[in-house]
């Protein structure tokens, strides 16, 4: 007997597929209010009975297995292959108590494929608040399948639909709905061309134009298959309407709800939630405390961070024996890492907001409020997500576009997001911020400093817009444009899963993030602190002979020394050497290092200072207190001017706003995109559009 | 009375009766708009569009240019 079972869960959005998931294998991960959240293909494993083991996969949430998105393409992969190494035993297939009609149209698909089949009915424990009453016999007599009754939130059904499961083989694999009927001499044809395989499956690679095995539509075509594209949508149609015949004479028998009682809570919320002016009244307020919380709560556990990597590397300047390892670690690696850990509160804090807004349900209503806003920018309401979460990292907010199914609304979704500020912005913004803007109030209420903050924050976002609105015009529209998202009930979200998900998010930024600056952070310190030829090996004795008979104190000597290594030092004469290019934005040649070091990801420019004025003061304690107020002490060599002022640090500031300055969303939007042209087009859009806008900031300012 | 599912006022229901094959997604019918199904438009969204409707069980939205390829019979 075959004790392992391989197990694919499958299901509309919103019916708590994932909590299924949850209460079976015992593995956490996240439920999504939002179409396609389950972005990645999940699997864990199940323990049915004490010799039986399910191999579990959690599939993309989906309406219905014609590959309409991306999502729903990976579903086909696997359900149609049984050559596939998961190829599932049995399909369980979630749906929700609530809306039971629409779920079981893909019930009824998944019956057609002739896998062993399940249906697990979620949230039987509302059945009695709600006015449901199902008859449950008659309803696995005419599906000819079993039907388990379940609560994952309750933890109810869970060991009956084990053994369901293990039951499998009992099954009948026969459709419980003869769809074909609907154009039956077609389909008898169709059967003809490979009658080893089910019927249902050679219609979806000739309808979806799939490629599974050796079969694809033109070999079926060969074999005298002839429909032109409207026939196929006829089929469809014809296919659906006959499914939907059924169900709703199966439902008429089976199924009773009091709709009074049903759909009460959510047409009260909907009627303040999608109102014409509470609506949107309610969408800024929830924007505005989402923000205020990320500022206020993050501050505190912020400082504490901070410091603790100061002292840390204080620290190991007393434990550790003088030389080049501490120096390594000290000046290196610790302001380094230091830079970027401190935002770690601010980016769970943004990462949970945004998951209880999707567990709610509340985000799909934000896409209804906003569609028609993005509209002119070429944009969907549904980017509005992408938008929002792009405020956290553009790296999640890009892969969550693929639930836009128009390809022009998505793509142009893909190439903007990245001008929204991203929490890796904040280092960079908070440091010249602090440098450049005065600590005054404006009014005597609206702090400076905060207000620039905001406006940055907004700046991002018109970028963005703007940016698509431009870009819209380059981009040619192949597929008509169509809008159908469904609004689901609403939920207490379920404290775990917004736990567990912004838990997850954040490990993947701060590891994501910390690996690249913890190589970085060594290749800096080591290019800053070794040079090649003897201008580097002998700045000692060099500068001692310029000041010779200068009345300079010891103290004034080694920083001179200090910045003559600097200067002569490998990362030395690769800043000189681009500063030509740089110099019209205001920026020296130190910068100018942060600059291209932080193209790997916008947080090490930060870092990249830290470790370059450290190297600065010969690594000794400082008594010049933190970087801030050593960069407010840079002076040009030739000038004696402050290297950071109102025009260059707004410049700066500039730059970064629009510079695509992270190799990760480089990569992710090759990804997502499939396209190199795309990919390479965004980078230099970005790049140039950030050169240009930050060299006017700076001549304007200047 | 025939009309156009985009022309539907607020809190009015009507019986969906047919539509251009070739101009409605296939995710639409899926959803349950399909021909003698009942729809009530519950919403429109501030500047008129999109629009939020109840049709076989299930709360949806879609926008105008496509509720305007669905003709509805209202009583």
């Amino acid at each position: 007997m075959k004790n392992i079972i391989n197990v694919a869960l499958i299901g509309n959005p919103n019916v708590g597929k994932t909590s299924v998931f949850n209460a079976l294998t015992g593995l956490n991960h996240k439920i999504g209010n939002y179409p396609g959240i389950t972005v990645d293909k999940i699997s864990g494993d199940a323990k049915l009975s004490n010799d039986v083991l399910a191999k579990v996969i959690d599939l993309p949430g989906t309406y219905s297995i014609n590959a309409s998105s991306l999502d729903e393409k990976i579903v086909l992969d696997l359900l149609f292959n049984p050559q596939h190494k998961e190829y599932p035993d049995v399909v369980v297939v979630v749906a929700d108590i609530e809306n039971l009609k629409r779920n079981l149209l893909l019930f009824t698909q998944i019956k057609e494929l002739g896998i062993p089949s399940v249906l697990a009915i979620n949230m039987a424990d509302r059945m009695t608040e709600k006015g449901i009453s199902l008859d449950v016999k008659q309803l696995e007599e005419k599906l000819n399948t079993k039907v388990v009754l379940i609560s994952a939130k309750k933890k109810q059904g869970i060991e009956e639909l084990k053994a369901a499961i293990i039951d499998f083989r009992n099954y009948s694999t026969e459709p419980s709905v003869n769809a074909t009927a609907a154009a039956s001499e077609f389909f008898g044809k169709l059967a003809l061309t490979y009658p080893t395989e089910p019927i249902y499956k050679l219609w979806m690679i000739y309808s979806q134009d799939l490629e599974i095995g050796s079969i694809n539509k033109s070999s079926i075509e060969e074999k005298g298959i002839q429909l032109s594209e409207s026939e196929v949508k006829r089929l469809q149609q014809k296919k659906t309407i006959k499914r939907y015949q059924f169900i709703n004479d199966l439902l008429k028998e089976v199924y009773k709800k009091d709709i009074k009682a049903a759909t009460d809570l959510l047409s009260k919320a909907d009627r303040i939630l999608t109102h014409k002016v509470w609506g949107y009244v309610i969408f800024f307020a929830i924007m505005l405390l989402v923000f205020q919380a990320i500022f206020t709560w993050s501050s505190i556990p912020m400082d504490w961070i901070d410091g603790l990597f100061g002292s840390l590397s204080t620290w190991i300047h007393e434990v550790m024996e003088p030389g080049k390892l501490t120096e390594l670690i000290a000046d290196g690696i610790i302001p380094g890492i230091g830079g970027i850990m401190p935002f770690i509160p601010q980016i769970a804090i943004l990462f949970m907001f945004i998951a209880i807004l999707e567990e709610t349900g509340y985000m799909s209503r934000v896409v209804f409020l906003m569609d028609r806003l993005m509209r002119p920018f070429g944009l969907s309401g549904k980017s509005v997500v992408p938008l929002i979460s792009g405020n956290a990292c553009a790296i999640p907010a890009i892969m969550s576009a693929r639930n836009i199914e128009n390809p022009k609304e998505r793509l142009l979704t893909i190439l903007v997001t990245p001008f929204t500020t991203c929490s890796a912005r904040i280092p960079v913004y908070i440091i010249l911020i602090a440098l450049v803007i005065p600590d005054t109030k404006l009014f005597g209420v609206i702090g400076l400093q905060g207000l620039t903050l905001t406006l940055f924050y907004l700046l991002g976002f018109l970028a963005a817009l703007v940016g698509a609105w431009i870009l819209k015009f380059f981009i040619r529209s192949e597929k008509k444009s169509y809008f159908v998202i469904e609004m689901p009930n609403y939920r207490m979200p379920i404290f775990k899963n917004v736990v567990s998900t912004m838990y997850e998010k954040t490990k993947a930024f701060v590891i994501g993030a910390g690996k690249i600056i913890f190589f970085l952070s060594i290749i800096i310190w080591f290019l800053g602190a070794h040079g090649p030829g003897e201008k580097y090996e002998n700045a000692e004795e060099i500068v001692t002979e310029q000041y010779k008979g200068q009345s300079v104190s010891e103290k004034e000597l080694e920083d001179h020394i200090a910045g003559y290594k600097l200067e002569n030092s490998y990362i030395g004469i690769i800043g000189k050497s681009i500063e030509p290019v740089i110099k019209p934005l205001g920026y020296d040649w130190k910068i100018g290092i942060a600059v291209i070091s932080s193209f790997v990801a916008r947080e090490v420019f930060v870092g990249t200072l830290a470790t370059i004025y450290n190297v600065g003061s010969s690594g000794e304690e400082d008594e010049d207190g933190t970087i801030k107020q050593r960069m407010s002490a840079e002076v040009w060599p030739d000038t004696k001017e402050k290297v950071f002022t109102l025009a260059s640090g707004l410049s700066l500031m500039v730059f970064y706003a629009f510079a695509m300055q992270c190799t990760s969303t480089v990569a992710i939007t090759r990804r997502e995109t499939k396209s190199w042209k795309w990919t390479i087009f965004q980078l230099i859009f970005m790049t140039a559009f950030a050169y240009l806008a930050a060299m006017l900031t700076f001549q304007f300012l200047k | 009375m025939n009309t156009t599912l985009d022309l539907l006022e607020k809190n009015t229901k009507g019986i969906i009766a047919d539509y251009d094959m070739q101009k409605v997604p296939l995710k639409l019918l899926e959803m349950g708009c399909l021909p003698g199904n009942e729809v009530v438009l519950l919403e429109v969204a501030p500047l008129g569009d999109p629009i939020y409707l109840y049709v076989n069980d299930t709360h949806l939205s879609i926008r105008k240019e496509l509720a305007k390829e669905i003709l509805v019979n209202v009583e």
